[in-house]
């Protein structure tokens, strides 16, 4: 990509006096200059995800004078997204991603086109949105959407600069490069669903998107103007605890499907090959299930059963019901026996949805009247006790 | 042989919060099979129930990822380090 951008120099868009100005930091470095400030006014970068990680490497392409930026997003603004996704403000919450995106970044450079996209990415939609930039950003916060802008960017021959981020650690490269590695040749499978915890179950340091984010910013500005080493054939990983940073080999695999075999030719089901099922809300087929009134009900009441809480300790600290007990989820297997077969179990989490796995496992070993709390802690919340903290 | 092996956070709270411990081993299976046997809870996310590698967990000697060099049957000596990488997709 660049190397064409340096052969078409005269094909390059022209700076206006207002950009050389405001690019003037850029141009006085010998690394960028004006040719290279030309080639980023002529790039186009679609960020896959406008929330943690998106949301600094939106602000710093656009500053940068990317002339074309992309942001596919389908969610809206939640107060709980504040604390990371600086893209977006107080007054934002409730607004559509996208809308809040392109305000913000507006006000950031106005020289930059913005092209928003309400969609969730999918394997009917990512080769057309995709293919109609130069390079991506990944900053999803989900295996399906992964798999799937890699394996779009290897069809269509686009770099994806890769970051990922969990609690304090993160990772960086960049992916399907020509003759590099992809994302398949560093995770050639994804991990089942139950070992997958959300953001949103097990918590992210607010600022590590913001370091992952800015290293695939300046990724994305170097691949544009042609300067420095980029990641390609290297993972980055960052320990933001102890503030350690270590690069690895990523090899090109030859027998990766996506770009070594080449055997992929087409899109899949990304849900399916992460072993989700399309309908997947967090209530899995034949969990029987207790409303917050039908609990509430049952606590007045005095009646005699076990109300167990499957979260974590630090979420326990936020907030509890005052019966329960405390069996965080990946304690249940080796805390069976202080289950009483001969009495009823209401399970409960955040959401309900860790707290059905839990049912699962009860059942499957022979706690036949286990009943998860619909919703959880959050409808509990909105349903019976207004007093309890939502998180 | 003393083996160094390096975990992220999410996998620290399996070793009592270490994030680098020592191990003994020739092999990278072996190296696993010492820290499985002194953490039983970070066992079966660096292996499957038949002892072998995930698809999902890159494992690194030094720089190089293991599939690539043997995969658990990789030799590993004195003063070698082991980094474990599990697959996370937040963003």
């Amino acid at each position: 990509m660049t190397a064409t951008h340096v052969e078409k120099h005269t094909d390059l868009p022209e700076l206006s006096r207002d950009e050389i100005l405001r690019y003037s930091r850029h141009l006085i470095l010998p690394e960028v200059t004006i040719a290279g400030q030309r080639r980023l006014k002529a790039a186009s970068v679609l960020l896959v995800g406008a929330g943690g990680l998106g949301s600094p490497t939106a602000l710093y392409l656009a500053a940068a004078g990317v002339g074309r930026i992309g942001i596919v997003d389908f969610d809206e603004v939640d107060v709980t997204n504040l604390q990371r996704q600086v893209l977006h403000g107080t007054s934002d919450v409730g607004r559509k991603k996208i809308d809040s995106a392109r305000d913000r970044l507006a006000q950031t450079n106005p020289h930059v086109k913005l092209e928003t996209f309400d969609t969730r990415l999918t394997s009917e939609n990512a080769l057309e949105i995709i293919g109609d930039y130069d390079l991506v950003v990944d900053g999803t916060d989900n295996f399906a959407t992964r798999y799937l802008v890699n394996d779009a960017c290897v069809l269509l021959g686009k770099p994806n600069v890769y970051g990922s981020i969990f609690r304090f650690d993160g990772q960086a490269s960049v992916l399907a490069a020509e003759g590099g590695p992809c994302y398949r040749c560093l995770f050639p499978e994804p991990p089942p669903p139950e070992l997958v915890p959300s953001c949103a179950e097990g918590g992210v340091l607010g600022v590590l998107p913001g370091l992952v984010g800015v290293i695939q910013a300046t990724e994305a500005i170097k691949l544009i103007v042609g300067t420095g080493q980029p990641l390609i054939g290297r993972l980055l990983l960052v320990d933001a605890a102890s503030m350690q940073f270590k690069t690895m080999k990523l090899q090109r695999n030859p027998s990766c499907p996506a770009c070594g075999t080449r055997e992929i030719r087409e899109l899949v089901d990304y849900e399916q090959f992460c072993g989700l099922s399309p309908e997947a809300d967090g209530s899995p087929d034949g969990i029987p299930e207790i409303t917050p009134v039908g609990l509430a009900t049952r606590i007045e009441g005095g009646d005699d059963f076990d109300l167990v809480d499957v979260r974590q300790p630090e979420e326990w600290e936020i907030g509890k019901i005052p019966e329960a007990r405390l069996v965080p989820l990946d304690t249940l297997t080796s805390c069976l026996g202080d289950f009483d077969t001969g009495r009823d179990i209401v399970v409960y989490c955040r959401s309900g949805a860790r707290s059905a796995r839990a049912v699962a496992e009860l059942k499957s070993v022979g706690f036949e009247r286990a009943w998860n709390l619909a919703g959880g802690i959050i409808r509990w919340s909105e349903e019976v006790d207004p007093t309890m903290p939502i998180y | 042989m003393s083996i160094k092996v390096s975990l992220p956070g999410v996998l620290a709270k399996l070793t009592d919060g270490q994030n680098t411990l020592d191990a003994d081993g020739s092999t990278v299976a072996q190296v696993v099979s010492d820290l499985a046997a002194r953490y039983p809870g970070l066992g079966p996310r660096l292996q499957n129930a038949d002892g072998e590698p995930y698809e999902f967990v890159t494992i690194y000697l030094n720089e190089e990822d293991i599939r690539l060099a043997g995969g658990f049957e990789a030799a590993v000596s004195a003063g070698d380090e082991l980094t474990v990488v599990p697959a996370v997709a937040g963003g």
